[in-house]
């Protein structure tokens, strides 16, 4: 198997006494859609933003093709080509569609300005389904535009790692279906990809592998199908038989 | 560049050429009142520069101009006029950094409460200076300046703070201040190093500034830090710049000349009431037209446009 | 020699931290952040000094009238003034920006109104300054005096806040606004009372002051910058932090004032500001956050 392009071991992170995430260690190979599931609290997007730099840990560490990212600010991760979207999601208001994305072109590592940022942000904003909206404000967006939206300032940054933060969450059936396309499209261009997500259907059709959660910690890993019946997996989504 | 644009770069230059004039049909109060607009002018667009972008807002406005002041009144009579000026620029460049490093890491609280107290700071360091090693408090400026040469002086400043503004707005720095204003996570996470991009937009302004208040000096004879650390100067840069609109580079020039002349009349008519008025006229602003004559008109604009639309 | 400094600083230092609490209340719980605090507390030592030379009321006695109607004042500052900002404010941060501007305003208003009547000079009125030996020093008597009442408002205050219902009320609206209203707590009527009684608490302050130090129409703003400084070092909404840090802060303007020079101890304060900024931003007590 090929190196990982993301390994991360015995990630620990406090909130005063609770242990958030609790010697987490994963690992992620290109062209890869990995899932990350749990219960509710379990510790999920918590481990996002410490891969993404939105929190510090107080332990373990996190390294992307072998450089280490643990120690650095949330702007030098992302520069280093992680990318991601928020959990509620998160569009720069006061901008139209077009200068969303072209935020996420100018300030990575392949930074692009200028018309070549402007053809481009119109290229991702038509791949992500948007290409009709490039100059509405973001404000006038419905709630899956604005989804769209931040994906397509996410895909800007042209990531090596896509970090998804329920980006399938509150979404009706026919967008969740237009969703897990997009999500699927995006395998074929093989991005690699870690997606906190509570959708089983989006977890089956997409996820190759899958971590489990619970509790700060991480209780089982394999495919989706395998995961899915883990009896570690079902005793903490419904708890105990006897209980 | 377009036809539209090209006709609105002769109409600047036209005006810029047309206010160079004004010393020379402007009688002596006039011309005060000319230079106090263009004074102001500057002081509240640097003020937008970075404070509308970022929403953070700086009480500190004074602390830098007195600064270019003192810098006039120590070294007026000892250096060449350019050079003076290069040392208050520098000054003022080199303090906000420090300022701006110890408090825009943080979130926006910190840097308020730190430029609130700014001003007071540096006045009583001055005042203690000044009673310590140099014996008298009060300096007097001489330096062979006309009141002409001040107004050109900060008109060619007013053009290099809208140039840079305009320049910084088009760039990848402007760009970085709004996606801060807006968000700062998502900034940090499109790889925006929010700290670096906020101090030097902060430094840039804060410099400004600093020129301003140096070429302003030679119009007071005396300064004592009362005098140039005042801070109801602050606070009319603050209130001109709402009531013009800080979210566009030129709004402010929409509350600087209405309230020049406002305070004007209030100053000469109130003269021991006149924070008081100032504060209420601030309070009136705050409440009853948040988002500035700029923002009011737009919003007008475009209610006219939805219902030619519908 | 030691002592002596010692002393007037922790006096200093108590008053200090008694004012911070008050600001602690407004700014963490009705989440006002009030550049106009100062300026209550300079209002209520001219207050007490009226009392006390024109119709020779005790300040001691004054405070049973002044703390009150501070309180009464400042609730309807908040209801008149600010609670249209709180209704109008998208976010905290938003509010926090519309405050800023909405104080600074009334700052410069109440500094002006201060001004037009008592002019520029310094006042100081003569009230108990009879020396008093602790420990070999000398101290004034009024400003253990203030101390003492410092400290008795102070306590009744962390009881009060500890111990009873309305007291866990604003500390539930201070820890999460949101969830206090699931718990059928009134939020606006809660910051509305913890807004009135920051600035009850600092009219005491202020008249404590008044006792013991020259103050004129223009101090409010050097008093904002001490309790804002002392709200920070401590932490936000930390009680036990504001003491330690009123603390520092008075008995580090003492001895700046005794053995360095007394024109600088604003700029004493500001160094522990800086300091406090670059090394422990959540304050000394307060806990990392995100």
């Amino acid at each position: 198997m090929s190196a990982p392009l993301l390994s991360v071991s015995g990630l620990t992170r406090r909130f005063g006494g609770l242990v958030a995430v609790d010697g987490v260690t994963l690992e992620i190979h290109p062209g890869e859609i990995v899932g990350l599931l749990g219960p509710n609290g379990s510790g999920k997007t918590t481990v996002l933003n410490l891969i993404s730099g939105a929190l510090k840990s107080d332990a373990g560490s996190v390294s992307l093709r072998g450089r280490a990212l643990e120690k650095l600010p949330a702007f030098k991760i992302a520069r280093e080509g992680v990318a991601r979207t928020f959990q509620l999601v998160r569009v720069l208001g006061s901008m139209t569609c077009k200068e969303n994305v072209v935020a996420g072109l100018a300030f990575g590592a392949k930074s692009r300005w200028g018309a070549e940022a402007d053809a481009a942000a119109e290229n991702l904003l038509t791949r992500v389904g948007l290409g009709t909206r490039a100059n509405v404000m973001t404000s006038e967006l419905t709630y899956i535009d604005q989804k769209r939206l931040e994906l397509a300032r996410a895909l800007a940054m042209q990531p090596e790692l896509l970090l998804l933060d329920e980006w399938l969450a509150g979404l009706n059936p026919t967008e969740l279906r237009d969703g897990i396309e997009l999500v699927r499209s995006l395998r074929a261009e093989g991005r690699t990809i870690l997606m906190v997500e509570h959708v089983m259907d989006a977890i089956r059709s997409l996820c190759d592998r899958c971590y489990v959660m619970n509790a700060g910690k991480k209780i089982a890993e394999g495919t989706p199908k395998d995961v899915l019946a883990h009896p570690e997996v079902i005793r903490a989504y419904l708890g105990d038989a006897d209980a | 560049m377009s036809a539209r644009n090209i006709a609105v770069a002769a109409a600047l230059a036209a005006l810029v050429i047309s206010l160079a004039f004004v010393p020379s049909v402007a009688n002596g109060y006039q011309l005060s009142l000319a230079i106090n607009i263009m004074n102001y002018t500057v002081l509240a667009t640097a003020w937008t520069l970075f404070s509308g972008p970022t929403r953070y807002v700086s009480l500190a406005t004074v602390a830098f101009f007195g600064i270019g002041a003192y810098t006039v009144a120590v070294l007026g009579e000892v250096l060449a006029w350019p050079l003076v000026l290069l040392v208050a620029f520098a000054i003022g460049f080199v303090l906000s950094l420090i300022v701006g490093l110890s408090t825009l890491r943080l979130s926006g609280v910190y840097f308020v409460i730190f430029t609130f107290g700014l001003a007071e700071l540096v006045r009583q360091f001055v005042t203690w200076y000044e009673v310590n090693v140099t014996r008298t408090l009060g300096r007097y400026v001489f330096v062979d300046i006309t009141t002409e040469q001040i107004y050109w002086q900060l008109l060619a400043l007013a053009v290099v703070v809208f140039a840079s503004g305009y320049l910084i707005q088009r760039s990848k720095l402007g760009l970085a201040l709004r996606v801060i204003g807006d968000d700062e996570a998502v900034a940090r996470h499109v790889g925006i190093n929010t700290t670096h991009a906020k101090v030097v937009l902060f430094a840039f302004s804060a410099s400004f500034m600093t020129l301003a208040g140096a070429v302003m000096a030679p119009r007071w004879t005396y300064i004592d830090p009362a005098i140039a650390f005042n801070p109801v100067v602050s606070f009319q840069v603050l209130i001109m710049a709402l009531l013009g609109g800080v979210h566009r580079l030129y709004g402010p020039v929409f509350g600087v000349i209405p309230l020049v002349m406002l305070f004007e009349v209030l100053l000469a008519k109130f003269p021991n009431h006149f924070s008081i008025m100032v504060g209420i006229a601030f309070l009136l602003i705050v409440y009853a037209i948040p988002r500035g004559i700029v923002g009011l008109i737009e919003g007008a604009q475009l209610s006219l446009s939805r219902m030619k639309g519908a | 020699m030691f002592t002596e400094p010692l002393l007037s600083g922790i006096t200093l230092g108590g008053i200090y931290a008694l004012i911070a609490m008050g600001l602690t209340l407004q700014y963490g719980v009705a989440r006002i952040m009030n550049l106009s605090y100062g300026e209550s507390l300079v209002a209520a030592a001219f207050a007490a000094l009226w009392l006390f030379t024109s119709v020779s009321v005790n300040p001691l006695i004054g405070l049973f009238v002044i703390v009150p109607l501070a309180g009464i004042i400042n609730w309807l500052i908040y209801r008149i003034l600010l609670v249209p900002l709180v209704k109008r404010a998208p976010s905290r941060d938003a509010l926090e920006v519309d405050s800023i501007l909405a104080t600074f305003g009334l700052l410069f208003v109440a500094q002006g109104v201060m001004l037009a009547i008592f002019g520029g000079n310094y006042f100081s009125y003569d009230f108990l300054s009879i020396p008093v030996k602790i420990f070999g020093a000398t101290i004034s008597a009024s400003r253990l005096l203030a101390l003492g009442f410092a400290v008795v408002i102070g306590l009744a205050l962390y009881l009060g806040l500890t111990r009873t219902r309305a007291g866990t009320a604003i500390r539930a609206v201070a820890v999460d606004p949101v969830s206090a209203q699931l718990v059928a707590i009134d939020v606006r009527a809660t910051a509305a009372f913890a807004y009135a009684l920051g600035g009850a608490l600092v009219a005491a302050g202020g008249v404590l002051v008044s006792m013991f130090l020259t103050f004129n129409a223009n101090l409010g703003v050097v008093f904002t910058m001490k309790a804002l400084i002392v709200v920070i070092m401590g932490g936000v909404g930390n009680l036990l932090g504001c003491l330690v840090a009123g603390l520092i802060l008075g008995l580090t303007e003492t001895f700046v004032a005794t053995y360095v020079d007394p024109g600088l101890t604003l700029a004493a304060t500001y160094i522990i500001f800086i300091l406090v900024l670059l090394l422990r931003p959540q304050g000394l007590f307060g806990t990392r956050r995100s």
